[in-house]
């Protein structure tokens, strides 16, 4: 293999690093626009692997599967941005560790 | 026909429910009534269609079991819900059901008004499920579910007008006495039931008297199983020693004790001997003890009956002297002659107790004879009946309590003991007199009750009817066993022969004894019975002073007879008070409080010492929960590249 071309492993190491950095995001930011920015980022890492191995393997699915998952990635930003206002209006804050009322 | 058996058992279930769940919205008295009766009823023409069929069926086809689904599955033991249907348990269920019908219709009557109706119907419902799975049952643990099944209904019912007071204290006691008294019974009977499964391996009445068959008459197990089975007996059938609770249980409702503590239940001890005839017959001793016994319940209580002032009570040891016959009966060997006096007693003791209950409608609940007389003119039908079983109980020719208890005293005879003949003779003497005296002070004579407060009259239709049917069956019921040196053929007899054959074979065959000593004999406790029945007349309606005067002379005596021989007081002083003082030292402060507190509060301690330190992960940061699925993924990873 050619030591100059970018081979899959390069994408894959890359989508590694964004998911990775993603899950650091969502486990220690505050900012729920911030989380919900991480886990987009997360999302797309994904889409990132699907494409790399989709191209490697020559099958048309794994792009096919990131359309599904950009569409459903906007449905989610939009529910997910919603809430998120809807929160802050209750609430007037969008810092996490002040909405905990996830328990029983 | 005998597949229908599950409907006859299940019927008075759904009548249970339908009341006990939605009695207290049914405002009609009508309507639960009619369920209630219902529900027995027609188990009671179905168990006669049953019967039919089996008339019509050779008499080795006569036995079935029906088998309605698995109950109890472990190990060896396979316990199926199952009934079987023969000779013996077909003449119990015609009994259950048939006299159980008529004073389901009476208590319509004699409920009347009462807050609890429906509650009533319910009970006795429940009862009557409970009654016919004893005696249905084709293994000792179904038998085992309706006897305590009875047990409970026999408490509830015992306890219904649990706010009214009675004797000491409230008819509560009388309930707890009956339940506790029978607990110790239902011990014998789980020992017994123990002792059956280890040494046949099943509890199935099949399998055990099949086995049962091998073993060689006076082996040491028959002797011990059939011993904890005859103080299960005791308990239930209110034999010396534990007879006590049968006379307190007259706190209940009066056609509970005429169901319950006089037709059915009662014979549950004899029912059960009788099924276990072969087990019985193996163990000789056991025989011996059951008819010494009985002969001996048969006079003490006859004895108390004679001196006792309450209507209920007279035919509450009237009963337990019966009881008494009956096993006399069945210690014996004549197994088929004790069944024939469970149902000649269910008939003319069913009738006497609804037509005591019948007066004390009529009185205003007074139950005291001292405070009653010349009854007979204001309830005609009620006294006319209640004579029918006065005579047809003293065993009068040709009243059904004649042939039954004269077939069990000469086969008592013929077995060749001539005390326990002698002491069943007196017990008929004893029973013709207090019967006699219990019509002479109810009915007859002078009234001796407030004219002003108190209006007897004829109890109502649905009241007199099932009276008129008893008294009828009373009369004519004995005929179904006319010996055979009355020209008769002894149907009930013929009828049992293959359930009891097992057993006869067993015991020891009775002397020959000729049609003339029969006659002599039947012509003794004839006239025993008259003799009995004219004295109690002569000294209650012509010459008063005699009975005081002869309590006069013999005060210890009568106050021995008065307080029914201390027994209550002996129990209480030998058994019941230093268990409750012992209780209050060793099973309350250190047993209850000490143990078993400790133990529930410590195991309630564990739990909310784990919940505070579990509770910390769940504290509502999404964060945190995010951590730990990030985490278990990692671990999932781990793993499967560990593989």
């Amino acid at each position: 293999m050619n030591a100059d071309a970018i081979s899959i492993n390069h994408y894959l190491m890359l989508s590694a690093v964004l998911f990775a950095i993603g899950v650091a995001g969502v486990l220690t930011r505050r900012n729920a626009i911030v989380v919900f920015m991480c886990i987009e980022l997360m999302l797309n890492s994904v889409n990132l692997t699907l494409c790399a191995f989709s191209s490697y393997l020559g099958n048309s699915a794994g792009q096919v599967l990131v359309f599904f998952v950009m569409a459903v990635a906007a449905a989610e930003a939009a529910v997910g941005l919603a809430i998120v206002i809807s929160l802050f209006r209750n609430k007037q804050t969008v810092n996490i560790d002040e909405i905990n009322i996830l328990k029983w | 026909m005998h597949q229908f058996i599950g409907y006859v058992i299940a019927l008075p279930l759904v009548g249970f429910l339908v009341n006990g769940l939605l009695g207290r919205r049914i405002k009609s008295e009508v309507i639960v009534g009619a369920i209630g009766s219902a529900t027995v009823g027609i188990g009671f023409a179905l168990s006669c269609m049953m019967f039919f069929e089996m008339l019509g069926a050779l008499p080795e086809d006569r036995s079935h079991v029906v088998t309605l689904f698995r109950w109890v599955g472990v190990g060896a033991l396979d316990i199926n819900i199952a009934y079987q249907v023969d000779q013996l348990s077909i003449l119990m269920l015609l009994i259950v059901t048939g006299i159980g019908f008529l004073i389901h219709l009476y208590s319509i009557g004699y409920m009347h008004g009462d807050p609890g109706f429906w509650r009533f119907f319910a009970y006795l419902n429940l009862f009557i499920f409970a009654m016919l799975n004893l005696i249905m049952a084709d293994n000792f643990l179904l038998m085992f579910l309706g006897w305590e099944g009875v047990g409970l209904c026999s408490y509830l019912l015992i306890g219904f007008w649990y706010d009214r007071k009675f004797e000491k204290g409230t008819t509560g006691d009388a309930a707890k006495k009956a339940f506790i008294v029978n607990r110790i019974g239902d011990v014998g009977f789980l020992i017994g039931m123990f002792l059956i499964f280890e040494t046949f391996g099943s509890l199935k009445f099949a399998d055990v008297f099949s086995h049962a068959s091998t073993l060689s008459v006076g082996a040491p197990i028959a002797l011990w199983i059939t011993l904890a089975l005859f103080v299960g007996a005791t308990g239930k059938s209110a034999q010396i020693p534990l007879f006590v609770w049968l006379p307190d249980a007259m706190a209940g409702p009066t056609p509970v004790s005429a169901l319950i503590h006089a037709a059915t239940m009662v014979t549950a001890g004899i029912y059960m001997i009788a099924r276990c005839s072969v087990l019985f017959a193996l163990a000789p001793v056991t025989m011996d003890i059951v008819a010494g016994i009985g002969a001996l319940t048969a006079i003490i209580a006859a004895s108390i009956g004679l001196v006792q002032n309450d209507i209920k009570k007279v035919l509450a040891y009237s009963t337990v002297s019966q009881l008494g016959y009956m096993f006399l009966g069945l210690g014996v060997g004549a197994f088929s002659a004790g069944l024939f006096h469970v149902m000649t007693h269910a008939f003319f003791k069913a009738l006497l107790f609804l037509g005591s209950g019948s007066v004390i409608h009529a009185m205003h609940e007074e139950q005291d004879i001292r405070h009653m007389g010349g009854l007979r003119k204001h309830m005609p039908t009620t006294y006319w009946t209640f004579v029918a079983g006065m005579i047809a109980i003293a065993g009068i020719f040709p009243f059904s309590g004649f042939f039954s208890k004269d077939e069990i005293l000469w086969k008592v005879f013929s077995s060749g003991s001539m005390l326990l003949w002698v002491i069943g003779l007196a017990g008929a003497g004893l029973t013709a007199f207090y019967m006699s005296r219990l019509v002479a002070l109810t009915f007859e004579g002078p009234p001796r009750w407030d004219h002003h407060s108190k209006h007897p009259h004829e109890s109502p239709r649905i009241m007199t009817v099932p009276l008129i049917i008893l008294a009828v069956l009373s009369v004519v019921g004995g005929f179904v066993g006319i010996p055979a040196a009355l020209g008769g053929s002894n149907h009930i007899e013929h009828w049992l022969e293959p359930i009891f054959d097992a057993a006869q074979q067993k015991l020891p065959s009775a002397g020959y004894h000729s049609h003339t000593t029969e006659y002599l004999l039947m012509a003794v406790s004839v006239m025993i019975a008259l003799g009995g029945i004219f004295l109690a007349r002569r000294w209650y309606l012509e010459h008063q002073n005699v009975p005081e005067s002869i309590a006069r002379r013999f005060p210890r005596l009568y106050s021995l007879l008065m307080n029914k021989y201390y027994v209550d007081e002996v129990y209480d002083a030998a058994v019941v008070r230093p268990i409750v003082k012992e209780s209050d030292k060793i099973l309350w402060r250190i047993v209850d409080v000490g143990l078993v507190d400790r133990s529930v509060n410590a195991v309630a301690k564990l739990v909310g010492w784990i919940s505070v330190r579990a509770r910390v992960i769940q504290n509502g940061a999404t964060q945190s929960y995010a951590a730990v699925i990030v985490v278990g993924v990692i671990i999932i990873i781990a793993m499967m590249l560990g593989q």
